[in-house]
C-alpha cells in the first residue's frame, strides 16, 4: 500500500519532468544511431603510388582494391608519399621491394602493408608457376625428340636386310631407347592451382562489421548509463530537497523506499530497454542470432543493477554535482571492462577486476544471444552474477538509508 | 494528566560535537510544549530524537509508552521539518494526497483530512497548483497541512511560522490552540520567536545541549524577575556561564 503510493508519486514526478524522460527514451537512440553510421561507413581504398614495379604485380595490386598510382624514378619516397598524400609508395630496386608507408592511421598502414605483402607473394608464386610450365615443356620436348628418333629407328631397320649385325646393334640400341622411355616421367601437365580458400563462419557471416559484434555491448552499456544516471540523480532530489528525510517521519520502512524506487524507475527501465532494443534489432539491423526476448530479460537484469548501483551511490552524494562524480569513477571503467576492448589479452590482475564490473556478464550474455545465438541456458551464469549484484545493492541500499532514520 | 513523552537522560553526539547533553523532560498530555533557542542549539536534534529519526547515544526516549524509534508510533505523530519538504514538481493537493496515503485511513476519510487540512491553511484554493509555483509561505502551509494529515495526537513543527505573514500566523496558532483544547493534542514547537513562545503552556529553553530552564512562561518571568521572555533567555544564559 505504501510502496504503491511511492510508486505512484514518482511516476507522477517522472511524467511531469519532460526532460528527463526525453533524455531516458531518447538519448540511447540518437547515441546507437551514431555509433552505427560510424561503424558501418565503407571504408576508402587506400592509395599507393608504384614505381617501377611489374605490371603483372599491379594487376594484382589493382584487384585487390588498391588505388594504384604510377610514378617515375622516385628520389625522395618520404615527399612523394606526403606531396601526393598516398598512403604508401612501393620502390622497386636491384630486384628488391621498398614500401614506404605514411602511418598517420596505424590501422590503415598495416592492411596496406599486408595488400601489398601478399600481392609480392602472389606474383612470386606465378612466376615460379611460369618456370615450372616452362621446365615441363622442356621435358615434354625431350620426350618429343626420343619418339621422333624412335621412328627414325624403325624406317632404318624397315630398309636394312635382316640379321646383319648392324641391325643387331639397331635392336639393342631400340632396346635402350624402350628403357630410357620408360624410365622418363609422364608427360607433366602444370596447372596453376588457385589458392580457394573457402571460409565458413562460427558466428556471423562475411558481412560481419565491427559494429555487429560491438553493438550488443553498446546496447547493455546504454541501457545502463541512463538507468544509473537517472536512478541515482531521482533519489539524490528525494534526498536534497528533504523530502527523503520527511518520508522518515512517516511510517514507512526503510525497504518499502528502495523497492519503491526499484519499481518506480523499473518501469521507466523496461520501456526504455524494449524501445532499445526493438530499435537497435529493426531500424539499425542489428544482428540478432538469439531470442528477442532473452535480450531484453538480460537488459533488464542489467537495468536492475544499474537501478541499483545508482540509488546506493546517490548516498554517498551531496548533490548532483557529486553524482556526475561517480560517472568517471564508476561507469567510464565498466566501459573497458565490456568487452569493447578483448578481455583475452589484458593483463591477468585486470581480467580478475573485470570479474566486478557488472557490465562484464551483461555484455558477455548480450554478445552470446544476439551475436553467438544462444539460449539462456548457455548465459545464466551471467545472469545469476547480475542478480547477486542486484541483490548486495539492494540490502547496501536499505542499510543506507538507516542515515535517514534509525529504524 | 498523562505523560505523553518522556526522555531520560539524553545525550547526542555528532562527532566531537555534544549536540544533547543529559536532557531530562517530560511532556504531558494536551499541552503546547515550547523549545527556544538561537540556532544550533540542539532543539532540532531533539525533535528529530522525538520522531525518532535519530538514535539518542544514552538515555532513552519513550512516546506514548513506546521506546522510541518505533514505526507504529509514527502513525500518531505529525512532523513539520525546518525545510520545506515538498514534491515541487506535483501539485498541492498530490503532495497532501501522498503523505496521506503513506498513513493508514480510509479513502473517505482521506478526502476528508485533506478538505480539512487545506483548508485550515487557506490553501483549498491553491491546490491544483504546482508547489514548484508556491510563495515561501505557501510551502509553509502546505507543509504544515501535511503535518495534520492523519489526525495525530502529537504535533511537532520545527519552526513553523518562519516565512508565514502575521495574520495567517495568528490563525495558525489560532488552529492549534483549538486542537490542544477540544482534541486534546499534545504539540511541540520549536521557536526563537519570543512571543510565539508566550502562548506555550510550557517552555524549555535549550542552549548548547542542554536546558537552561523551564516551566511556564509567567514563571520563568517571576523566576528570573524579568519583563519578557527575551529577559529570561539572557539573564538564563548568563547564569550558566
Amino acid at each position: 500500500m505504501r510502496t504503491a503510493a511511492l510508486i505512484k508519486r514518482i511516476l507522477l514526478e517522472m511524467l511531469r519532468d519532460k526532460r528527463t524522460l526525453a533524455l531516458l527514451f531518447v538519448a540511447p537512440l540518437l547515441i546507437l544511431t551514431l555509433m552505427y553510421f560510424f561503424f558501418s561507413g565503407n571504408t576508402t581504398d587506400p592509395k599507393l603510388g608504384v614505381s617501377h614495379v611489374d605490371k603483372s604485380l599491379v594487376k594484382v595490386l589493382d584487384k585487390a582494391d588498391i588505388n594504384v598510382k604510377h610514378y617515375s624514378t622516385v628520389k625522395h619516397p618520404e615527399k612523394t608519399v606526403l606531396g601526393y598524400n598516398l598512403d604508401g609508395l612501393l620502390q622497386k630496386k636491384d630486384g628488391a621491394y621498398i614500401l614506404t608507408l605514411q602511418n598517420s592511421d596505424p590501422t590503415s598502414a598495416k592492411s596496406l602493408q599486408m595488400k601489398v605483402k601478399q600481392a609480392i607473394a602472389a606474383g612470386t608464386q606465378q612466376q615460379l608457376a611460369k618456370q615450372i610450365k616452362a621446365e615441363a615443356q622442356t621435358i615434354q620436348g625431350a620426350q618429343k625428340i626420343i619418339a621422333l628418333q624412335n621412328q627414325a629407328q624403325q624406317i632404318l631397320m624397315k630398309q636394312t636386310p635382316a640379321q646383319s649385325p648392324a641391325i643387331v646393334k639397331v635392336q639393342q640400341l631400340e632396346e635402350q631407347v624402350q628403357k630410357t622411355k620408360q624410365n622418363l616421367p609422364a608427360p607433366v601437365k602444370v596447372k596453376m592451382a588457385k589458392p580457394n580458400v573457402s571460409t565458413k563462419y562460427v558466428y556471423g557471416s562475411s558481412d560481419t562489421v565491427f559494429f555487429d559484434v560491438l553493438s550488443p555491448i553498446l546496447v547493455g552499456f546504454f541501457v545502463f548509463f541512463f538507468v544509473f544516471l537517472i536512478s541515482g540523480i531521482g533519489l539524490l532530489k528525494e534526498r536534497t530537497s528533504g523530502t527523503l528525510n520527511r518520508l522518515m517521519a512517516t511510517p514507512v520502512k526503510r525497504g518499502e523506499i528502495v523497492m519503491a524506487y526499484l519499481a518506480g524507475f523499473g518501469i521507466f527501465a523496461i520501456i526504455q530497454t524494449v524501445i532499445v532494443v526493438l530499435y537497435s534489432v529493426n531500424v539499425l539491423d542489428m544482428v540478432l542470432a538469439g531470442s528477442l526476448w532473452h535480450v531484453v530479460l538480460i537488459n533488464l537484469m542489467l537495468a536492475l543493477v544499474a537501478l541499483s548501483l545508482g540509488i546506493l551511490l546517490s548516498s554517498f552524494a551531496a548533490s548532483e554535482f557529486q553524482m556526475m562524480q561517480f560517472i568517471p569513477i564508476v561507469v567510464v571503467p565498466q566501459v573497458f571492462f565490456s568487452g569493447i576492448i578483448p578481455l583475452k589479452g589484458m593483463a591477468d590482475w585486470l581480467q580478475e577486476l573485470a570479474k566486478v564490473m557488472p557490465i562484464y556478464y551483461g555484455a558477455d550474455a548480450l554478445k552470446r544471444v544476439m551475436y553467438e545465438g544462444l539460449g539462456l541456458g548457455d548465459v545464466w551464469k551471467d545472469l545469476l552474477a547480475l542478480a547477486v549484484f542486484a541483490v548486495i545493492f539492494i540490502i547496501l541500499n536499505i542499510l543506507a538509508l538507516r542515515r535517514y532514520r534509525a529504524l | 494528566m498523562g505523560v505523553t513523552i518522556a526522555i531520560e537522560q539524553v545525550s547526542k553526539r555528532f562527532g566531537k560535537k555534544t549536540v544533547l547533553n543529559d536532557i531530562d523532560l517530560r511532556i504531558e498530555k494536551g499541552r503546547i510544549y515550547g523549545f527556544i533557542g538561537p540556532s544550533g542549539a540542539g532543539k532540532t536534534t531533539l525533535v528529530n530524537m522525538i520522531v525518532g529519526m535519530e538514535k539518542p547515544d544514552s538515555g532513552e526516549i519513550h512516546v506514548l509508552g513506546q521506546k522510541m524509534p518505533d514505526l507504529g508510533i509514527l502513525q500518531k505523530i505529525g512532523y513539520m521539518a525546518q525545510s520545506d519538504a515538498l514534491y515541487m514538481q506535483l501539485t498541492g493537493k498530490e503532495n497532501l494526497k501522498f503523505f496521506a496515503s503513506l498513513y493508514k485511513m480510509g479513502n473517505a476519510e482521506r478526502n476528508e483530512r485533506i478538505a480539512y487540512a487545506a483548508g485550515l491553511v487557506n490553501l483549498q484554493d491553491d491546490l491544483n497548483k504546482k508547489v514548484s509555483a508556491y510563495s515561501g509561505g505557501m510551502k509553509r502551509r502546505l507543509s504544515l497541512a501535511i503535518a495534520l494529515i492523519q489526525d495525530p495526537e502529537i504535533l511537532i513543527l520545527d519552526e513553523p511560522t518562519v516565512g508565514i505573514d502575521p495574520e495567517l500566523r495568528f490563525s495558525i496558532w489560532n488552529e492549534l490552540l483549538r486542537l490542544k483544547n477540544e482534541e486534546g493534542k499534545t504539540i511541540i514547537v520549536t521557536t526563537h520567536v519570543m512571543d510565539e513562545a508566550e502562548k506555550c503552556d510550557t517552555v524549555a529553553m535549550i542552549r548548547e545541549g542542554k536546558i537552561l530552564a523551564g516551566g511556564s512562561p509567567q514563571a520563568l518571568k517571576e523566576m528570573y524577575n524579568a519583563e519578557d521572555l527575551n529577559e529570561v533567555f539572557l539573564k538564563a544564559g548568563r547564569e550558566t556561564k
